[in-house]
């Protein structure tokens, strides 16, 4: 019993490495944008990360009103 | 015999053009009428239900808002022959790229859940129980994606957008008044007043009519078929010829609905079935199996969508022309989404309201980004060559994605705080 956990520890170990590495390997293939923005772009880019935090901030608000029973 | 041998040419070049169409006709018309999926068809009748044949007239006009956008995704899928996963990744980075990639699979898993909900309604009207229907429903997918073949697969899934079309005999079945539906429906109008209300329910609308795995799918499709730029204008008259029929199919339900269901609150599309059913037994049949074949549609193609931006990424072998053993984690990806999201819906009190709004939530998370990137891919002539955006295209196009950013966004926050708009 203790080797077939010990077994499938080691096996679940290896896919996360696995996937850890592939993962490392994506991340250096893409490191570098190919395209050349333009101002424009990235303008529209800034706006995009903005906007993001924004949604962010309101889901946030919106799980302290739930917690807190509050509702907008 | 001149005229003969005239209308002999003239017919051969006829046929041949359907022909050719045939051939090169998938991508669009299936990501439009799969764009009418359970979540869609709720819309819609939710909408007939509650302004009659009012906003017809709005409907119409997302026909045109759905192709340009779409008809972006048929261009860079056949010049670049990446997916749009791949050329986030490619073009953007890998911090856009895993938001991207991570929060499609998250909304198409979630959506994957809503249209089992949906046949799984449909289907209980039946009296099948929604474990056999998802089951089956598993199955059959297995059956037409191990084909093996991506041609096998989309003519099957086309076979299956014509059972969309069904909603067009149920509509004839209630023998609606066409001087009704012509005066209010085609003359645009705010029923009540621009309200909060009506508001609501525009936003819901053009949160259906464009989501964010449309353009991962159409433009991966477009890839999986092998499209060449010469195929360009053919991948665009698909795409028109998909959002007609996209908009028809939303017509005659909100006719359905308007109807039979005129001044009722309708919360699902299989409420909307029950009800029908209660009083026209043939139209509530055929409404159910719309019902189950748009969320069939959906299902198929999403559950897609997630496996080709993930094979696209991680390097894995991802076509639909490839066998089991050869492309095998896409097909994994595939099935697990399916068989996980099918059995939330199987799951005794799983939050299932709770679920069917978060999607438009997370959606609103995700639509923006995929369509900032597809403009400024679009507009990069390293990249697009001839084929980028011309200046009719960056007007029609920017316009169109402005609005659905704010009227998504509005439409996600207004589902968030259902009070806010009144």
């Amino acid at each position: 019993m203790t080797t077939m956990v010990r077994e499938f520890g080691e096996q679940i170990a290896s896919i996360v490495r696995e996937s850890t590495g592939k993962i490392r390997i994506i991340n250096q293939k893409y490191a570098k944008p190919k395209i050349q923005l333009s101002g424009g772009a990235k303008f529209a880019l800034l706006l995009l990360e903005l906007y993001l935090i924004f949604l962010v901030v309101l889901l946030a608000y919106k799980f302290w009103t739930i917690i807190h029973g509050s509702v907008l | 015999m001149d005229l003969l041998s005239k209308f002999y040419f003239n017919y051969s070049k006829i046929i041949k053009t359907i022909k050719i169409y045939l051939l090169l006709a998938g991508p669009g018309m299936i990501v439009m009428i799969a764009d009418n999926d359970a979540g869609g068809i709720t819309t819609y009748a939710a909408t007939g239900a509650k302004f009659g044949y009012s906003l017809i007239w709005f409907l119409i006009l997302l026909g045109p808002v759905a192709y340009f956008i779409q008809e972006m995704t048929v261009r860079l899928g056949a010049v670049t022959k990446h997916g749009h996963a791949e050329a986030i990744f490619s073009g953007f980075g890998p911090f856009w790229g895993w938001f991207s990639l991570l929060d499609l699979t998250l909304v198409n898993w979630l959506t994957i859940i809503t249209e089992f909900i949906g046949m799984t309604a449909a289907m209980s009207i039946f009296g099948i129980p929604p474990l056999v229907t998802v089951i089956v429903v598993i199955i059959v997918m297995f059956g037409i994606v191990l084909s093996g073949r991506y041609w096998t697969w989309e003519k099957i899934t086309m076979a299956f957008c014509l059972v969309n079309l069904i909603y067009i005999p149920a509509a004839l079945l209630v023998h609606p008044s066409v001087s009704d539906i012509i005066r209010s429906g085609f003359i645009p109008n705010f029923p009540g007043g621009f309200n909060g209300e009506l508001f609501f329910y525009m936003m819901a609308n053009i949160g259906t009519t464009i989501a964010p795995w449309m353009i991962f799918f159409q433009q991966s499709a477009v890839v999986d078929k092998n499209m060449k730029e010469k195929d360009i204008p053919w991948g665009k008259f698909d795409t028109v010829v998909g959002a007609f029929f996209t908009i028809i199919v939303a017509v005659f339900v909100i006719i359905v609905t308007g109807t039979l269901l005129y001044g009722m609150n309708i919360e699902s599309a299989g409420q909307a079935v029950h009800v029908i059913m209660g009083t026209h037994q043939w139209v509530g049949t055929l409404v159910a199996i719309g019902l189950f074949d748009a969320g069939f549609l959906g299902a198929i193609c999403i559950a897609l969508t997630s496996s080709w931006a993930f094979g696209e990424v991680f390097g894995w072998a991802h076509s639909l022309n490839y066998k089991v053993k050869e492309a095998f984690w896409f097909y994994v990806f595939f099935f697990v989404g399916l068989i996980t999201a099918g059995s939330v819906v199987l799951i005794p009190g799983a939050p299932l309201v709770l679920i069917t709004l978060f999607v438009q939530v997370v959606a609103v998370t995700l639509l923006p980004a995929a369509l900032v990137f597809l403009i400024i891919l679009l507009n990069n002539e390293e990249i697009m060559g001839k084929y980028k955006n011309t200046l009719f295209d960056n007007i029609a196009n920017i316009t169109i994605v402005v609005c659905i950013i704010v009227l998504s966004s509005l439409y996600g926050i207004s589902t968030l705080f259902p009070n806010l708009f009144g």
